[in-house]
């Protein structure tokens, strides 16, 4: 496939169609709608099926009966209608269940609630952040074959400006490399053999499985099961001019485009500032952030929210603090996308935090 | 109870019984009672078979246990003949 | 002096085994429910009629969560385990990625129609071609014998220890009947496990929603009443009358509707 002019929204539907989504349900919220709509119009051609689930919780609920039958499923909403899919994000990670889970965020408040997980219990989930819709394409169809790998629900954190950007991508399949058969998926014919599969996250086997697992030792792995992604997922991130960096800007998704092209207009000027993107929020790239901002004397973050990834900044710092550069948790619409996210006004921002931090002119 | 007709019997998993006594009730011909004395491992009392058994199974379908097994005879069966104690 | 028969095994006698203690497809072991439940009988009428028609190895269940649950690990046929109430939304998805396969659900009333009315309601409008069944007992049984959506006037419960009380506590659901109007809904029948009468009847309910699955003329439901001692607080052989007198007598019995397609 070749580049696209293509609206964001549409141009991710489409992605995940080439990354083999068959099943996708969801409920209207703004901005993830089109989305939905998109999937709408590509799953029947493609032999899959989307629904106008009835909630949020409903469409969480299907997409995890089509992901337990071994199709790539997936749901998505916004921040709100994601607070009420925490219950089943939480069970699906017991359950070892594959989805992908798109939150077309307004603005970037939803951070903990990707991160930390608002449900019950202990679990994670990938978490991808793209900056543009170039890297969005190519990170949904990732966040596919992840959680596929790990039997574990992934997160896609897109945003208002991203669902409506157009842009010229190429959604094509990217392949990622082989993964074993679902042999664990659904579909009756194990019924009656004496070898029943079952897909639970309460009782992980069949009272006559050969190794019959009991709730006790489930719970146990269910928590080894976050090192084993930690262990085998590298984190992803950017980063820009950090090795003679006097102040580092740590930014993701959307604003963290603006940052990286402020921090190049700045650094044209002279003046010493590096940025660091993670991609991955979770596993969150705290080794790499701690090598770069290594020689910088100030870290200042920049999110659409009263501060919370800058609690994960201060926690692989350390020793260091990191403050914030501000950010507005919404604009008056509620949709996130803050009247101040210009060039020009994150300029000042970041100018503001090097001369605060005894850097560049007037320092 | 000599000259009684059994079209049926049962193998009873006494063992497992929780003494609910649904069984009892269940029986069509009323030949099922629990023991008055008698209790199993659980420490239940459990049901025993009278002759006159018709093998309708309504004991099985309705023990929550799963306690019966049913037999149908080939050819009924008069009470006396099958070895039953007194 | 009364005669008994030995009952420790099986007949010298020629003999054809009518029933195996359990069916095939009701894994060995202890199922840890209550003496007198009548839970059990449900659930292998459910296995029974499915293995009867032929469907066990195209057969998933999805399960809820109440006091059936523990039977989730302990058949021998493929099992979803789903959320308080979302099983039919779970179901669903798993039905419309293997069409061909026959898809129920087991969830008790609390369960479906507490937390679950709404998936329940709209996946049978929608005419999803899955069998739900309701194992009602008018108590949340599991977390001790509370008040459902579908405990009878009068009926004693944790919550309701003065008998339901309209005023106070509301009126029952009866969820058969809300779901037969439906367009989607082929057939619909309410049966019971507290006699063998009613288990023969609630077997053919079963057959015939099966049917309806297996022809794909939409949703269908049936509504088990089982016997809950437990948390009715009464003596286990008191519980079928109770079931009659007190639930059956609202909750009716019988096929509520048996559609041959959903209108176009």
């Amino acid at each position: 496939m070749s580049a696209e002019l293509l609206e964001g929204s549409e141009a991710i539907a489409r992605a995940m169609v080439s990354a083999g989504c068959r099943f996708f349900a969801g409920y209207p919220m703004t901005p993830f709608t089109e989305v939905l709509e998109g999937m709408a119009k590509l799953m029947p051609d493609a032999g899959g099926d989307c629904v106008n689930a009835e909630s949020e919780l409903e469409a969480i609920g299907m997409a995890w009966g089509a992901a337990a039958a071994g199709a790539r499923a997936a749901t998505g909403s916004v921040g709100q209608g994601l607070s009420l899919m925490q219950e089943s994000i939480a069970e699906l990670c017991f359950a070892r269940v594959p989805m992908v889970v798109l939150n077309m965020a307004r603005g970037q408040g939803d951070y903990y609630q990707a991160t930390r997980g608002g449900g019950h219990g202990d679990y994670r989930t990938i978490v991808l952040a793209p900056v543009d819709l170039a890297e969005a394409v190519r990170l949904v169809q990732l966040a596919f074959y992840l959680a596929d790998k790990f039997r574990n629900p992934v997160m896609f954190m897109g945003d208002y400006y991203l669902a409506h950007v157009f842009e010229a991508v190429d959604t094509g399949a990217v392949d990622f490399g082989a993964l074993p058969r679902k042999d664990w998926a659904l579909d009756g014919s194990s019924s009656g053999t004496g070898n029943a599969r079952i897909v639970s996250s309460i009782m992980p086997t069949k009272r006559n499985a050969p190794v019959y697992v009991d709730y006790g030792t489930y719970l146990e792995t269910s928590g080894e099961k976050i090192a084993v992604m930690e262990r085998q997922m590298e984190p992803m991130y950017e980063q820009g001019s950090c090795e003679d960096a006097d102040c580092v800007i740590v930014a993701y998704g959307t604003p963290a485009r603006i940052v990286r092209y402020v921090v190049g207009q700045l650094r044209a000027e002279g003046l010493r500032v590096g940025f660091f993107r993670p991609v991955t929020l979770w596993p969150f790239p705290s080794a790499q952030l701690v090598a770069a901002t290594r020689s910088a004397r100030g870290i200042g973050v920049y999110e659409l929210n009263a501060g919370q990834m800058i609690d994960d900044v201060r926690l692989a710092v350390r020793d260091r603090n990191a403050i914030s550069i501000g950010g507005l948790s919404f604009d008056s619409s509620g949709f996130g996308i803050a009247p101040e996210l210009t060039p020009r006004k994150v300029a000042m921002r970041i100018r503001k935090f090097m001369a605060e931090s005894g850097q560049g002119p007037g320092a | 109870m000599s000259g009684e007709v059994s079209r049926g019997t049962l193998v009873i998993d006494v063992d497992r019984c929780k003494g609910c006594e649904l069984c009892i009730d269940a029986c069509r011909p009323n030949v099922l009672s629990m023991t008055t004395d008698k209790r199993n491992a659980l420490g239940y009392l459990y049901p025993v078979l009278e002759p006159g058994c018709v093998a309708c199974h309504a004991c099985a379908l309705i023990c929550p246990d799963f306690v019966f097994q049913v037999w149908r005879y080939a050819e009924p069966v008069v009470a006396g003949s099958e070895g039953g104690t007194s | 002096m009364k005669c008994y028969v030995p009952t420790d095994a099986p007949p010298l006698e020629p003999a054809r085994l009518v029933d195996d203690f359990a069916p095939p497809l009701i894994l060995p072991g202890a199922h840890k429910l209550c003496a007198g439940c009548g839970e059990p009988a449900a659930m292998r009428a459910v296995v029974e009629m499915i293995e009867a028609m032929g469907f066990t190895n195209r057969t998933v269940g999805v399960f809820g969560i109440g006091c059936y649950t523990s039977f989730s690990p302990g058949l021998d046929v493929e099992v979803m385990q789903a959320l308080h109430g979302r099983a039919p939304s779970l179901a669903t998805g798993l039905k419309r990625v293997h069409p061909n396969s026959i898809v129920f659900t087991l969830q008790g009333d609390g369960d479906m129609v507490n937390e679950g009315l709404q998936e329940v309601i709209h996946t049978a409008a929608r005419g999803e071609n899955v069998t739900c069944i309701m194992l009602n007992n008018g108590v949340f049984g599991e977390t001790g014998g509370h008040m459902t959506a579908t405990t009878v006037l009068g009926q004693r419960t944790k919550n309701s220890l003065e008998g339901r009380n309209a005023k106070k506590h509301g009126y029952p659901i009866k969820m058969a009947e809300m779901l037969a109007p439906l367009d989607g809904v082929a057939y619909v029948a309410r049966g019971a496990t507290n006699n063998a009468r009613n288990i023969f009847r609630t077997r053919k309910m079963l057959r015939g929603a099966l049917a309806a699955q297996d022809q794909r003329r939409g949703f269908s439901f049936v509504e088990i009443l089982t016997m809950c001692p437990t948390g009715w607080f009464i003596e286990t052989a008191e519980a079928p009358d109770y079931l009659n007198d007190k639930m059956a007598s609202f909750h009716k019995m019988g096929v509520i509707k048996d559609a041959a397609a959903a209108p176009a």
